[in-house]
């Protein structure tokens, strides 16, 4: 993918381009300057003749250029179950999505709950991935519950935050001294919100479960855990992430502790803000989500909270699954859809037809999880490293699983037609994915 | 039946769900199976509409009553028919629902009769065979040929389905039978009532096309049929009520609770029952009580469901 352009010429120029970058309050056209895998220069001074000469340039008219996004919730199988997704086949999912950083989820086997596979995970990364990658790791040794990670020596080998993942830690005490401690670190407490004594079914609670014949998990499930956990978050100042909403009653608590200047975040998943209860139709495992797919009304609510700034982060959550964990009765399957390659291309969707604003799109999907995560990438300033991707908004195409660079094709977006998507993404200055037909 | 034979009856290939088939269709299933009613009462019942067809009765989930009923429906019309209960052998070895179905598949039945203890099991199942799947329940969501064959003991009792106040009493959440009963009465102008604690019912009832009551007296004023469900002790996981006996108390059908009901109503349970907790013996033997008559019925719907959907395979049945 490397043009020869690059090695003759360390300076490269994207002009004529419409830059989108919400922490810098770009948002028109202009051009990018970089050298050596770090940005110049940015905004509508870049031009070609600003670029000066020895420069390379790319024209990128009628395309639009953001920061490459963050996306603090992926799941692979590396290490432990790579036939579902290696680092490496994430990232090149990552790349062909515009997302050059994908935060890892810790659920892997072994679980991601000591130093030393931090240290595994970043030199997998740095050796076979396409994009940049950072693990979270777990609150609880093996993810049990019980004994708290050594939050400090994760800290010191790279993780970004702590979580059990798609497990909530059910214990109100041993969160309590892990926020407590987290606290004194400054690190981030990531918890997948669902009362697991209320969330025992496999899809939402309501009528369509009921006529389905499945067993529900209601949305009170998720209220509950965050309320709670907010009151602790209270009682320990930590800083605390609800990893992702689905509920419109959730939103009130957020909001609330929001407003009591409590140091708290929120993401959502682009399926849970595009798709519902719905779509699972007679029995679509591909829509088994956790938390899971709720109501229209959730859903308008959710894009709403997007829009207001109550919903901080959109994630992909992306979670690789194979037949054999999907093509099994509905209550059997595993819970999961990836999400990485379509998640901007989704998100264009809530831009085009909901009026959501693309600024705000990209600050969900960039600046925000850079900011909460504190990482320097995200953004498009003097001085940052060059991630970023120039996506076509128009340009439509079909969710195919030839399409899909994912090892797992596991998509709720299959066979539809999506209307924008990534055209080319670099990472540190370097090319790593070009859209062609 | 000769003239009729070569009429289809069904649209589908499967018979999965009574939410997916018309009220026309229902009507033509169950004039077909009033006519195997009485084949059934002959001394000579074979016929043979279905010889060379093979029907494999393929039982994730133990069951006595409602796998006999399809074998002897399947063999009464000449089918060949074979069992198969893989509730303990393949899928304890790791195999899949649907590598269990395809293996069966590959050996080209013409019948495939399937139940599995998941929701929507069957429906996955049908989508991924080329012969006709005839659902025989799945999980907690339908269980069409047992709707049928209530319908067909209700008509042949009381002439009509249309109007008639019919109260389905119990474990509703966890009841397919439930299920495609309240779809398939409903389809046929049934007034429909739920009678259940509300730990039994299904969020959302209320839009399910019911009248739903808390309690007997209420639950069963002046109902002209009056369906028992079994209490699924082995579906319940967690409390959903304190004991039987308080079930029994409550909920359990008696000769006091019958008086609510019309006199002379049906008394129906689809079997097997929890004597002394959902039903007292003496009502589910008493003079009200059509429960054995629904097994007949029972054997007469699924030959007709056979015969249709075998109108609908290419090659048809044998003329």
């Amino acid at each position: 993918m490397m043009a020869p352009a690059h090695e003759a010429a360390r300076r490269r120029a994207y002009l004529n381009a419409h830059i989108v970058a919400p922490a810098q309050g770009l948002n028109g056209k202009g051009g990018i300057l970089i050298e050596d895998g770090w940005i110049l220069a940015v905004g509508p001074q870049v031009t070609r003749e600003t670029a000066g000469p020895g420069t390379a340039v790319t024209d990128c008219k009628g395309l639009t250029l953001i920061p490459g996004l963050i996306d603090m919730r992926v799941f692979t199988g590396e290490p432990g179950t790579e036939y579902r997704e290696t680092l490496a086949s994430a990232s090149e999912a990552a790349a062909s999505g515009g997302v050059t950083t994908m935060i890892v989820m810790p659920n892997t086997q072994p679980a991601i709950d000591d130093a030393a596979i931090v240290d595994f995970i970043m030199r997998r990364a740095r050796d076979t991935a396409l994009v940049r990658v950072a693990p979270m790791a777990a609150i609880t040794k093996g993810f049990a519950g019980e004994a708290m990670t050594e939050i400090g020596l994760l800290k010191e080998a790279g993780a970004v935050a702590v979580t059990d993942g798609t497990k909530a830690v059910a214990n109100a005490n041993l969160l309590r001294r892990a926020l407590t401690y987290a606290r004194d670190f400054d690190m981030l407490v990531v918890q997948h919100i669902e009362e697991p004594s209320l969330a025992t079914g496999v899809m939402n609670a309501g009528e369509i479960a009921g006529r389905l014949g499945l067993s529900g998990i209601p949305a009170m499930a998720e209220v509950i855990l965050l309320e709670r956990d907010l009151r602790l978050v209270e009682m320990t100042g930590a800083r605390y992430h609800a990893a992702q909403l689905s509920s419109r009653h959730s939103l009130d608590a957020i909001r609330a502790a929001k407003q009591r200047g409590l140091p708290v975040t929120c993401g959502v998943s682009i399926h849970h803000l595009t798709l519902n209860e719905n779509d699972i139709g007679a029995y679509r495992t591909f829509f088994k989500l956790s938390p899971p797919l709720r109501g229209e009304d959730d859903r308008r609510a959710l894009v709403e909270a997007v829009a207001d700034g109550t919903i901080d982060v959109i994630v992909s959550g992306h979670d690789p699954q194979s037949a054999d964990t999907k093509r099994l009765p509905f209550a059997e399957a595993a819970f999961g859809a990836i999400g990485l390659e379509t998640m901007f291309a989704a998100a264009l969707g809530l831009h085009h037809n909901e009026g959501l604003k693309l600024e705000r799109l990209v600050e969900a999907m960039a600046s925000a999880p850079a900011k909460i995560l504190g990482l320097e990438t995200g953004r498009l300033a003097p001085g940052a490293p060059a991630d970023f991707a120039l996506a076509d908004l128009h340009l439509n195409w079909k969710v195919e699983d030839d399409i899909l660079r994912s090892r797992a094709k596991n998509s709720p977006f299959e066979h539809r037609t999506l209307e924008g998507r990534i055209v080319e993404t670099l990472v540190a200055g370097r090319s790593v994915y070009t859209y062609s037909l | 039946m000769t003239a009729s034979r070569r009429t289809p009856l069904l649209k589908g290939q499967h018979l999965l769900a009574i939410a997916d088939v018309s009220p026309a269709e229902i009507e033509a299933l169950l004039e077909l199976a009033g006519k195997y009613v009485e084949v059934n009462r002959q001394i000579e019942k074979r016929h043979a509409l279905l010889g060379g067809r093979t029907q494999v009765n393929l039982f994730f989930e133990a069951s006595t009553r409602t796998q006999s009923s399809f074998e002897i429906a399947g063999k009464r019309l000449c089918a060949d028919v074979m069992n198969m209960a893989v509730a303990t052998s393949a899928l304890s070895k790791g195999e899949t629902v649907l590598d269990t179905a395809m293996t069966i598949n590959a050996m080209h039945p013409d019948f495939l009769v399937v139940r599995h203890p998941s929701s929507g099991a069957v429906e996955l199942l049908a989508q991924k065979v080329s012969c006709s799947v005839v659902n025989a329940g799945d999980g907690q969501h339908e269980h069409p040929t047992q709707a049928l064959l209530d319908a067909l003991t209700i008509r042949r009792r009381l002439g009509r389905i249309e109007g008639l106040i019919v109260a389905i009493c119990g474990d509703v959440l966890h009841s397919r039978v439930a299920r495609s009963n309240i779809h398939l009465l409903n389809k046929l102008g049934a007034r429909v009532r739920v009678v259940a604690p509300s730990t039994l019912l299904p969020s959302g009832i209320e839009n399910f096309g019911v009248e739903v009551h808390r309690n007997m007296a209420d639950g069963l004023a002046n109902a002209d049929v009056v369906m028992m469900l079994r209490l699924q002790l082995e579906r319940m996981s967690g409390a959903f009520v304190p004991s039987s006996r308080e079930y029994y108390r409550f909920f359990g059908l008696n000769e006091e609770k019958l008086k609510y009901a019309k006199p002379g109503a049906l008394v129906m349970h689809p079997g097997p029952m929890n004597r002394g907790i959902e039903i007292d013996s003496n009502v589910a033997d008493g003079v009200q009580s059509v429960i054995r008559e629904q097994v007949e019925m029972g054997v007469a719907v699924r030959m007709a469901v056979l015969d249709a959907l075998s109108r609908n395979i290419p090659g048809g049945a044998n003329s």
